[in-house]
């Protein structure tokens, strides 16, 4: 058994590897922007996802309120930024520290509760966030922040001319956080949130310290997340509240780990990787009439992935002894 | 207003409180509810408070039917039953806002003229708005209606029983799906119902449900899962909560207030307010 896990851990870095280089590769044949920019956002999804399932995933505690952390990342970047004139690299990390405070800070309250009060506290905090920053003069409030242009350079992080340099930081950022899942599932706290999963009272007779676990699940995750905001606040170069601490955001990081596997190494990438393209390609082709086909075609699509695979696409690739014994 | 809250929730609370099923599509259910009112105004000139009880009754059937043919199966998952539910009526919420652009278009509309539209009504000197008032004793009637209807018949009983254990229900021979069917049926005639009214003095338009939708799934928890009191009283919370928020921050926070309530208390009481599950 132990030898199995061993085996798959490597097998699992190896495919990594292989395809973060293919990956890093893709560039120099794909010279379309649009194509770019759709793989760009896959990377960030897949990181963000695979962020989100940190917590949600192997700890359990199902967040649809991470747009908060997500927000809180671009916003501190760029305040400080367009303020005092602090680097975005030294923002993106000011951003993460700030949101992984929050998060164990409202994890304090917040990991009392079970099930659908969890869910709705995570929804309703990320809510009151958008709607202070949307009444928050200094911070742009409604109009939100529009990013100065200061230069091509990877010191001010940011590029006019080229996509190039936003791609690799989406591959690293992506590439990041599967690591740190990597990591993490065979630690001791990796083994901790399983357990906290399953069966908290359980694993608390067993000495599982399940508030300090879901603590630092939410710390982790909250962290990347927020690197994640950064970066997105970054490419696009314009943020308001909506646009980066809406409930549609909570629920597009959740939406790619889910459909892919949630609780899995691999489902979030698998799931970004299906679903980014997807969506960004039905918007291209129907989002132009303005009637709404896009959203009937996605909505439809993701109805018939979680009906059909209630464990995620990475279901098909598992064995079928595994298939029957999990629940 | 916050009845009318209480009148939306008050559905949800049935569906999500009671059964149990996450609907992550309640706010398009209402979002249909004002269309179709709408429509039978302007074609048929009904008004919206003659037309409610056919807009129930064709959102019974249309609650009915979603169970049917998508949630049964959302719930039939063996693993992640929680997510599954989550994004499958998410799914569908998209859906149907996207078939609601596709043929209604996007455009705002309302009810210029109707019965209750813009009247207000002086009780002992107290100016009240008719459109809310109705909706108030509407959802007071509801919220009653649904109480007897869980506690004092063998269709709500077995409502209760179904998610306590849907296969020791099975056994006494009670149809599970029959059960949640009627179920959903009865909750989309609730939502219905309040669409119907909020009809006659709200701007319709295809993402009209998602404002209200966040607001009806906190008073539902507010007062807590597994009771209907439990969630009228959230309605009452909400209402009051709204009102104070309004008078000392501006328009634009005073969701804030519900959503502080709401965390404060749920960080007192774990299970809302009257929960038991």
């Amino acid at each position: 058994m132990d030898k199995d896990f061993a085996a798959r851990r490597r097998r699992d870095l190896i495919i990594a590897a292989v395809l973060a280089a293919i990956a890093a590769l893709t560039p120099l044949f794909v010279k379309d922007v649009v194509v770019q920019n759709i793989l760009i956002l896959t990377l960030m999804y897949a990181g963000l996802s695979q962020s989100w399932n940190i917590l949600s995933g192997y700890c359990g505690q199902i967040s649809l309120g991470h747009a908060l952390y997500f927000g809180l990342g671009a916003y501190t970047t760029e305040l400080l930024f367009t303020k005092f004139g602090v680097l975005p690299w030294f923002g993106m990390l000011a951003g993460g520290v700030v949101s992984a405070l929050i998060a164990m800070g409202l994890g304090y309250p917040f990991f009392r509760l079970r099930g659908h009060y969890f869910v709705i506290a995570t929804i309703v905090i990320a809510e009151i966030g958008l709607l202070l920053f949307h009444n928050w003069e200094w911070a742009g409030a409604a109009m939100g922040i529009t990013i100065p242009i200061r230069g091509d350079s990877w010191l001010k992080f940011q590029f006019l001319r080229t996509k190039l340099p936003y791609f690799y930081f989406a591959l690293v950022l992506c590439c990041l956080a599967w690591f740190v899942t990597w990591w993490l599932e065979d630690s001791k706290w990796g083994f901790w949130w399983r357990a906290v999963k399953d069966n908290p009272e359980a694993a608390e007779s067993l000495g599982v310290v399940v508030f300090n676990s879901k603590m630092g699940a939410a710390a982790v995750s909250a962290f990347l997340v927020a690197v994640g905001g950064s970066f997105y606040a970054q490419f696009v170069s314009y943020i308001d509240p909506e646009s980066v601490m809406g409930f549609q955001f909570s629920l597009l990081m959740a939406l790619p780990a889910v459909l892919g596997g949630i609780g899995t190494l691999w489902g979030p990438v698998l799931g970004a990787a299906i679903l980014i393209p997807l969506t960004e390609l039905t918007r291209f082709k129907f989002g132009g009439s303005g009637r709404g086909v896009d959203l009937i075609v996605y909505g439809t699509l993701i109805v018939l992935i979680s009906l059909a695979l209630p464990r995620g696409l990475l279901s098909l690739f598992s064995r079928p002894k595994k298939t029957g014994a999990a629940r | 207003m916050g009845l009318l809250y209480g009148l939306i929730a008050v559905g949800l609370a049935l569906i999500f409180g009671l059964m149990d099923v996450t609907n992550f599509a309640h706010g398009e259910f209402l979002m249909i509810a004002m269309y179709l009112s709408f429509f039978l105004f302007a074609f048929f000139a009904i008004d919206p408070l003659l037309s409610a009880p056919l807009v129930a009754a064709a959102l019974f059937v249309f609650g009915a039917v979603i169970y049917l043919l998508i949630v049964r199966f959302a719930m039939r998952a063996k693993a992640n039953a929680g997510m599954v539910q989550i994004f499958t009526t998410f799914g569908l919420a998209i859906v149907m806002r996207g078939l609601a652009q596709f043929f209604f278009t996007p455009d705002y509309r309302s009810i210029p003229q109707s019965w209750l539209g813009g009247k207000t009504i002086s009780i002992a000197g107290i100016f009240l708005p008719e459109p809310q008032l109705v909706g108030a004793l509407v959802s007071m009637a509801a919220f009653a209606g649904l109480y007897l209807f869980i506690h004092r018949t063998d269709f709500g009983r077995a409502i209760e029983a179904t998610r306590e254990d849907p296969g020791a229900v099975a056994l006494v021979g009670i149809d599970k799906n029959r059960v949640f069917a009627f179920g959903w049926g009865l909750g989309a005639a609730l939502v219905g119902l309040a669409g119907a009214i909020m009809a006659s003095f709200f701007y319709i338009y295809p993402d009209v449900g998602a404002s209200f939708a966040l607001i009806a799934y906190v008073t539902v928890a507010l007062g807590g899962f597994g009771s209907v009191f439990g969630a009228f009283a959230g309605g009452i919370v909400v209402g009051l909560v709204e009102a104070t928020t309004a008078l000392v921050l501006p328009p634009s926070l005073k969701s804030v207030g519900i959503y502080a309530v709401y965390l404060l208390v749920v960080f007192i009481r774990p299970r809302g307010l009257f929960g038991s599950i």
